[in-house]
């Protein structure tokens, strides 16, 4: 059986890993980005200096061959879904099963000029060809966008101290997924470092110069700002262009079952382009990030190989940094406090860290964890999390999730006091961070309800 | 996707230096210029002067630029640009100053005299000369070549540590380990030596810092060292003991708890250089399987050849001694060779952990026959009674040992080549020292790297910067553990994981199962789960 997979990021090459280990299927990946696999996330640290491009790649080169792994370097125009084949830029390829894992692109809302030269968001290899092109003389470069990708961009920059304007439509930075004292934070650390934040500010168009380039941006509140480069940050949508008038059923995205698989048989979806029709409770049905790209990738493996498995990605968990603050969300922590939950919430007096636990109201059980610039262990907020842990066994044992290097000061009594000034209670902490206590914790095994 | 934009190497990617920093630059520049002029001859009428002068610019000009590249920005990691720099990223100034570093440690071993070492009884000329009144203050004699290389080492360390803690203010790992590292250079390397020696001068010369173990420090057992030690009265019986403690006893047990790191990169002298003065190089390590391959072969089979050639010596030095100075006959101490190796294998053996297992049976048995080896070898010398040991004259093997292991490849290539491999080539490839308590580290300790469940997002800022070559993201994205015999634990993976991913630590609860994999989010009889 020859599958085949189009796109070579995290979905797609989870997958074809997976099934690899898993039969001994003909297995090609097709990619017009790259001839290999390389983080996306890594983009960043490419232009900052930090790595090269091969240093971004997981694997080493002659991993594919040694796993006979075809890489084929093509843009697929169009699939013929009735014959079971692929129209290339150089060639046709016929395929048996077919696994869409093509990502998505930075979203443009219609703004005159949103197709100059020298306008871009942060997605591909070629976006990132695209702002070192333009980073060449660059002196003004303007941000559009007030989510991950925006404030990455602007600290990219930043490393070549080129001046950044960063326009945020939101009053406070990512306002939509921060809780505000989070999403305050993240303000003034954008401003410390130097960065033209203004909140509150639309882009209304962008100003071309006489060969067709960015030469300024205007914002909504009628302010010009020169610059040479545009950053377009407002979010991604799935690349599904060459798949519409097709059979196959698409929204915004690839319409997909629990299983991963799509309307029509012997093809699937997954990862940025996926589109699940029917998503878990309290998730949305495009989730574009690298963990659920990584986690389809390997189920939809599983269901290729006689393994039928739902995609289940249970307690949610992500993460960022944001310049030097970094940022690690566990189970189902919202921007706005959901109705019948509480929260508690403690900063460091330097305002670059601080730890927020959400709870259950009635039923006292823990919901989740946000972080800054403090670590917590994954395997124990989730069991906390998914064992519906009361909130004062939780605080009483915070030492547990504990994942800061040795040496680090823990600021865990501090989430205790926060809770007994809240309601008056004289909880203690008992259980500071401790390797030893985290390797029974997680090996006790708990009745979940 | 159709565009095609020129190279990514293309943009101005200078970095700004400001006028503070440039000021910085030029005094340290011209405290180290004011070294070659002595070397010149230029000055040396009042060496005291001179030297304070260029150590004392030296160390101005240092945190002048460190002060103001560090405190001016947000703390945090500072990796901006380093592999467009032409220093860090292998380019003009990178090479000029491989060649100029390679170039002083082949005339400071092999060339003293061009250096201004006298010999015969000569006064020091050159920059041996502008050393003596510091070392006729430390120790009383005049300096020699390796008092020279002595001090500009801590001075190295001590400057280029105080720029790493200011570079790494944000994290307590690296400032406790900066300052461990800082210290023992000073103190256990330096000063106390030295005023041990001046303190002992009449006695023979035997080495005096107490950090220094076998096989680190091949010449532990060497006859002049055991000599010096025998004849050394107090002091020389207590360096004697400590020494075989060190290697037997407390290094062990330290290894056991917290892994090689304690040594590594919190005590050792090679640690010390290559984290302070090597840091802007750590990316530089090759982190291919092949150069890991090599690694494995290389550093054991020194480890083999420094552990052959230490009994050869011991041997012939018993042989030796008819008048039996110590207690010890050549037939107890191959009873003794003969015991140990079978302990050791005894103990691999009946542990044969999960850990163990992961290594694979030919390494495994590969140990094993090396202990066997080792243990058949003493016998067979024992039998034939003759001086040399293995068949190969003692005094030869002492003398290729010291050239190509402790000369070229620890100092020529381990530190001249910074600027071309990497800050740990010496540690990662040759030392023996590192060979043994990475088999230690490796199974017989608690230490281990712990991958934070599901968080990586494979971008290999760990792999980059990890100065020993291992490929940290490999274990990282599978959500496993870090456990190799190689890693020095210096903590620089975790530091600059943008997802707080890697957190080095020690537990006994679940010490076996250290390397177990599958901790990231995987795919169960019942679902996705993280496992």
């Amino acid at each position: 059986m020859h599958i085949v997979i189009i796109g070579n990021g995290i979905s797609g090459i989870t997958a074809a890993r997976f099934l690899r280990k898993r039969s001994e299927h003909q297995i090609t990946v097709i990619s017009a980005e790259t001839d290999h696999f390389f983080s996306r996330t890594a983009l960043m640290y490419i232009y900052m200096g930090h790595m090269r491009y091969q240093d971004t790649k997981p694997y080493e080169d002659h991993f594919w061959e040694k796993n006979r792994i075809t890489l084929k370097k093509a843009y697929v125009k169009s699939v013929d879904f009735n014959n079971k084949s692929l129209q290339l830029d150089n060639g046709t390829l016929a395929y048996d099963k077919l696994i869409l894992a093509v990502g998505s692109s930075p979203n443009k809302f219609g703004w005159p000029g949103q197709d100059l030269k020298g306008v871009g968001g942060l997605y591909s290899y070629q976006d990132l060809e695209r702002m070192e092109h333009y980073s060449k003389d660059l002196k003004h470069a303007v941000i559009v966008g007030g989510g991950l990708i925006g404030i990455e961009m602007a600290e990219m920059f930043h490393s070549r101290h080129i001046p950044v304007t960063f326009l945020v439509r939101e009053a406070s930075y990512w306002d939509a997924v921060l809780p505000p004292e989070e999403s305050q934070m993240i303000n003034r650390h954008i401003l410390e470092n130097g960065i033209d934040l203004r909140l509150s500010t639309e882009l209304k168009e962008i100003l071309p110069n006489e060969n067709g380039e960015a030469r300024a941006a205007v914002t909504n509140k009628g302010e010009t700002v020169d610059c040479q480069f545009v950053g377009l940050t407002a979010g991604v949508h799935p690349n599904i262009g060459f798949l519409k008038d097709t059979a196959l059923e698409v929204q915004k995205g690839i319409i997909v079952n629990e299983y991963l698989e799509t309307n029509i048989k012997d093809v699937y979806a997954i990862g940025d382009c996926a589109q699940a029709s029917k998503p878990a409770p309290g998730r949305r049905p495009i989730e574009a990030i690298w963990y659920t790209g990584r986690m389809m990738g390997e189920t939809v493996a599983h269901n290729i190989t006689n393994n039928k498995v739902a995609y289940k990605p249970e307690t949610w968990f992500n993460s960022a940094k944001f310049f030097d603050i970094e940022y690690q969300v566990y189970g189902n922590m919202r921007a706005t406090l959901i109705e019948g939950h509480e929260t508690i919430y403690w900063e460091h007096p330097d305002g670059k860290k601080s730890i927020r636990v959400n709870y259950n109201k009635a039923t006292g059980a823990i919901e989740g964890f946000n972080l800054m610039g403090v670590r917590y262990r994954h395997e124990v907020c989730k069991k906390w999390v998914e064992t519906q842990t009361p909130i004062e066994e939780v605080l009483a044992n915070l030492g547990l999730a504990n994942f800061d290097p040795e040496f680090f000061e823990q600021y865990e009594e501090f989430v205790v006091e926060a809770y007994n000034k809240q309601t008056g209670k004289q909880l203690v902490l008992t259980q500071k961070r401790a390797l030893n206590a985290v390797s029974k914790f997680l090996s006790k095994l708990v009745k979940t309800n | 996707m159709s565009q095609v934009y020129e190279s990514l190497s293309l943009a101005n990617h200078s970095r700004e230096i400001d006028a503070v920093q440039k000021v910085g630059l030029a005094l340290g520049g011209i405290g180290v210029l004011l070294l070659f002029v002595a070397w010149g001859g230029i000055g040396l009428s009042s060496p005291a002067l001179m030297l304070s002068t260029s150590i004392g610019l030296m160390t101005v000009g240092t945190l002048v630029y460190a002060w103001r590249s560090y405190m001016t920005v947000p703390e945090g990691i500072k990796n901006n640009g380093v592999w467009f720099d032409s220093l860090s990223n292998k380019g003009v100034l990178g090479w000029l100053f491989a060649i100029i570093i390679t170039g002083f440690y082949v005339l400071l071993y092999f060339y003293p005299s061009l250096l201004g070492q006298g010999s015969d009884g000569a006064a020091n000329t050159g920059i041996v000369a502008l050393f003596d009144p510091l070392s006729r203050l430390l120790n009383g004699k005049a300096a020699s070549q390796w008092f020279v290389y002595g001090t500009l080492y801590t001075v190295a360390i001590l400057l280029l540590g105080f720029k790493f803690i200011l570079k790494y203010r944000h994290n307590k790992y690296q400032l406790w380990r900066t300052i461990s590292v800082m210290f023992f250079q000073l103190a256990f390397a330096f000063l106390i030596p030295e005023f041990l020696e001046s303190m002992n001068s009449d006695q023979p010369y035997f080495q005096k810092d107490i950090k220094n173990m076998w096989p680190l420090n091949f010449y532990f057992y060497q006859d002049w060292n055991v000599n010096g030690m025998l004849g050394g009265g107090s002091l020389g019986l207590f360096m004697l003991f400590w020494g075989l403690a060190m290697t037997f006893i407390v290094s062990p047990i330290l290894t056991f708890y917290y892994g090689k790191r304690w040594y590594c990169s919190w005590v050792c002298g090679c640690g010390g250089l290559a984290e302070t003065a090597g840091d802007p190089y750590r990316h530089l390590s090759d982190k291919s399987v092949k150069a890991w391959k090599l690694e494995r072969w290389l550093i054991h089979s020194i480890l083999l050849l420094v552990t052959v050639v230490t009994i050869a010596i011991i041997y012939a030095y018993l042989k030796g001694d008819p008048g039996h100075k110590i207690w010890m006959t050549p037939m107890i101490f191959v009873i003794i060779v003969v015991v140990l190796s079978a302990l050791v294998a005894a103990i691999l053996l009946k542990n044969k952990t999960e850990v163990i297992t992961s290594l694979g049976n030919k390494a495994f048995t590969g140990l094993l026959v090396a202990l066997g080896g080792i243990a058949v070898l003493s016998v067979v010398a024992i039998l034939t009674s003759g001086y040399d040991v293995f068949f190969i004259p003692t005094h030869q093997l002492k003398h290729w040992y010291g050239f190509l292991v402790g000369s070229v490849f620890s100092g020529v290539i381990g530190v001249g080549f910074y600027p071309l491999l990497g800050s740990r080539v010496w540690c990662r490839f040759g030392c023996p020292m590192a060979a043994l308590l990475g088999l230690q580290q490796k199974f017989f300790s608690r230490f281990r790297i712990t991958t934070n469940g599901g968080q990586c997002i494979s971008c290999g800022n760990c792999s980059t910067y990890c100065e020993m070559g291992i490929d940290v993201r490999h274990y990282a994205q599978r959500g496993q553990n870090i456990v190799r015999a190689s890693c020095v634990g210096c903590g620089i993976c975790a530091a600059v994981c943008p997802r707080g991913v890697l957190r080095l630590e020690n537990g006994s609860v679940d010490m076996d199962k250290r390397t177990t994999d599958l901790k990231a989010i995987h795919i169960g009889e019942e679902g996705v789960k993280l496992m």
